[in-house]
């Protein structure tokens, strides 16, 4: 693994959606776990699913890990990424969803298998294997998308608020969940958030993302000290 | 939204349209090689023409007219064996066309129930063979399917609407005016395009109940012109004919063509409060129940009676048929699905109307050009199975799509990027996410296909030479030589074939199924 440097570069980047664009032009410090913050359609989510392959920019370089990954397929881009719902195909267990992440055709050898049920046991799954996601808990099928990035071992994580739809103490719980598995792994993790308090409990940095611009990180603390304004009106303080 | 990054390679998909596309062009490359100047139209093929719009439109008319007291009376009364009679309403799509002419020729031919009882009272006999006779058939297949797709529009209806209607006492009227007629509006035209380009292509009906300068369709006119006369060029101008007709049709009726749902006609009645007398609706219920259940019953009792007469051919019919429907089934999936996963991505709209191709172009069509082209160097009675086959599942095509195209956006919205992310493609792709997902719109559309095909008598009636027949063509057969009871016995297994392949397909899509 690469030291220092930054895990993530974003030059001059534009997304266009008919009425709608996004500029973005920052970088991101390997190891860190950024917040993306900002007003319901500000535009995180498409900025994530830019990051991650899954729409259409106008102009502009993305980098991963010193690799220009502009025009790359989404597996083939060093990132995993986890959506706000359809992390699991619910016809597949527990493993196999897992297993998706090591092994696209699903045809796992003896290791390959138990990486998997390592990856369920450090998540807490490893009874519930053989389980189907309608099986378990909403909180269960969110370890097991976590089990998922785990095997994938990809060295940028995004997630797109992949825990909204948990109550406050289990979204606490994911969020350190998360922590301690990208820290693990050694991985940077950029997520999207609507509460500051998540920002302050998991993150490092902040990324604002107002009036079709994404802003580079600040140190969380910092931030959270002296707003700016649109940051302040935001927040309602 | 622009979207580089697509699950399925659309290639795949292009590449069986354009097949389709290419089994077409062939067909009228062949077609207007036979095409001479000198090969004007006669008044007999303006007749075929007039008479083919004409039997559509009267039989999509009929159909609607019947169809939406029919379905009122079963979107607001439960009756018993109510959910076992909105089942029903789906099987005449999967009836053989032959059995179903046996059964009505049952009930309304010279020595049917009908004519018995007009007798005992003393009255004239009416005659199902015509015109008249080629509507009502028409009518008994789609009476059924329009029921289907109004009550599905009526079901569609909150039932929040029907409690306000309550509250406010408003009167059946009213209740017609504000919630009723906007729906039927929405769903009747819909309707009504289907059945009428269903019936523009007309064949086998026309072929048993029709015939005669009064009651010839185009199709039928084919079928004359290649087995009476031998005339390529009158079978080619009059398949040319088809494809105009038909083909005006289809464009004008693509906008309005109603999607094909797996669960037509959930079994659901909403408790209303403004439904007027009864009887009305028993009156409605009775009828169709009657119209469809006598053919059916008449095919049973008969056909159970005629098992000991059939011949030895029906045996070796039986076999040929489960295979052609077998290779029918497998070409189907092999076209549609790539089709339905690459319309499913599609950003233009448009592309669906490919899937028209197999309405606009018909069996006798495609058939005559085939024909043309392999003639001159081979026997094409050769090839009257394997061009069975693929046109059977050709014929199948826009059903399939129309049944897979939805889940299929559905599976690409849910789980477009989870199998990006994971990099989930080719084969793959198919085993662990799409197969699962669709299984039960695949086992359906299937099961469709395989019954279809079962029943088919249209381009094999053209091909085959005395020592082939498929099933239907055998039992037609029996028919015209007056052996009833042995075309009975055919009819019933050729019904048990039909149902048995569609069940067995669509259970298989059935068991397993998840949400």
């Amino acid at each position: 693994m690469r030291g220092g440097g930054d895990m993530l570069k974003v030059e001059d980047l534009r997304i266009e959606q008919g009425d709608f664009a996004l500029s973005a032009n920052f970088a991101v410090k390997r190891g860190r776990r950024v917040a993306v913050i900002g007003p319901s359609g500000a535009g995180k989510s498409t900025l994530l699913n830019a990051l991650g392959g899954y729409i259409d920019i106008a102009s502009g370089r993305i980098e991963v890990d010193g690799q220009d990954v502009t025009s790359a397929a989404p597996d083939k881009r060093g990132i995993a990424m986890l959506f706000q719902d359809g992390n699991l195909f619910p016809h597949l267990t527990l493993a196999q969803n897992v297993g998706l992440g090591i092994r696209p055709a699903l045809r796992l050898d003896a290791a390959e298998m138990a990486r998997v049920m390592d990856a369920l046991g450090r998540v807490g799954l490893r009874d519930f294997a053989d389980r189907k996601p309608g099986d378990v808990s909403g909180g269960q099928q969110s370890r097991a998308a976590l089990a998922r990035v785990l095997v994938q071992a990809k060295p940028l994580l995004l997630l797109d608020e992949p825990f909204a739809a948990l109550g406050p103490a289990l979204r606490a719980e994911m969020l350190d969940l998360t922590s301690e598995v990208a820290r693990d792994a050694g991985a940077t993790v950029l997520m999207i958030t609507h509460a500051p308090e998540d920002a302050e409990r998991a993150a490092d940095d902040l990324i604002f993302v107002d009036g079709g611009q994404a802003e580079a990180p600040r140190a969380v603390a910092e931030v959270m000290a002296n707003p700016p304004e649109a940051l302040r009106a935001y927040l309602g303080r | 939204m622009a979207r580089r990054a697509q699950p399925v390679n659309p290639w795949l998909g292009i590449i069986a349209a354009t097949f389709v596309v290419a089994v077409v062009i062939a067909a009228f490359v062949g077609i207007s090689q036979r095409i001479e100047a000198t090969t004007g139209l006669r008044a007999a093929e303006w007749q075929a023409v007039r008479f083919t719009v004409w039997q559509a439109f009267l039989s999509a008319l009929i159909s609607v007219l019947l169809a939406v007291p029919v379905a009122r009376a079963l979107a607001r009364r439960r009756v018993p064996g109510h959910t076992l009679l909105v089942t029903l309403l789906g099987a005449p799509f999967i009836l053989p066309v032959i059995v179903a002419v046996l059964g009505l020729l049952a009930i309304f031919g010279r020595n049917g129930w009908l004519n018995t009882g007009l007798g005992l009272l003393g009255l004239p006999e009416v005659s199902i063979y015509g015109a008249h006779g080629v509507v009502l058939a028409h009518v008994f297949f789609n009476m059924p399917l329009a029921t289907r797709l109004i009550l599905q529009g009526w079901q569609s209806v909150p039932a929040e609407q029907f409690r306000m209607v309550g509250q406010l006492g408003l009167s059946p009227r009213m209740v017609f005016r504000v919630i009723e007629w906007p729906i039927l509006r929405q769903v009747v035209p819909g309707a009504f395009a289907l059945i009428f380009v269903i019936c523009l292509t007309s064949f086998a009906v026309a072929l048993t109940l029709g015939g005669g300068p009064r009651a010839t369709t185009i199709e039928l006119a084919i079928y004359q012109a290649f087995k009476f006369d031998f005339d390529l060029g009158r079978a080619a101008v009059l398949s040319l004919l088809q494809l105009a007709v038909a083909g005006a049709a289809a464009v004008l009726a693509l906008w309005i063509l109603p999607p094909i749902a797996l669960q037509t006609g959930r079994d659901r009645v909403v408790r209303r409060w403004d439904a007027p007398s009864p009887w009305g609706d028993a009156f409605w219920i009775t009828l169709a129940a009657g119209f469809l259940l006598l053919p059916l019953l008449s095919i049973a009792l008969s056909g159970l009676v005629g098992l000991s007469y059939m011949p030895l051919s029906v045996l070796s019919a039986t076999w040929t048929t489960i295979w052609v429907a077998c290779v029918s089934t497998v070409v189907l999936l092999i076209l549609a699905l790539p089709m339905a996963a690459w319309l499913a991505q599609a950003k233009w709209g448009g592309a669906e109307a490919l899937t028209l191709l197999g309405l606009v172009a018909s069996p006798l069509m495609i058939g005559t050009g085939w024909f043309i082209l392999i003639y001159p160097y081979v026997s094409p009675t050769a090839f009257a199975l394997p061009v069975t086959a693929l046109i059977n599942a050709m014929m199948a095509l826009p059903f399939a799509v129309r049944i897979l195209l939805p889940p299929m956006r559905q599976v690409f919205k849910d789980y477009g990027r989870l199998t990006m992310g994971v990099g989930l493609r080719g084969m793959a792709l198919w085993r662990i996410v799409l197969v699962p997902r669709l299984r039960p719109q695949i086992g359906f559309a299937a099961g469709l296909t395989a019954a279809l095909s079962v029943g088919d008598l249209g381009v094999v009636a053209l091909f085959a030479d005395p020592d082939v027949a498929t099933l239907p063509l055998q039992m037609y057969r029996l028919m015209g030589s007056y052996r009833t009871e042995a075309a009975a016995g055919a009819a019933l297994v050729l019904v048990a074939l039909a149902f048995g392949m569609f069940w067995i397909c669509d259970a298989w899509g059935r068991r397993h199924a998840e949400g």
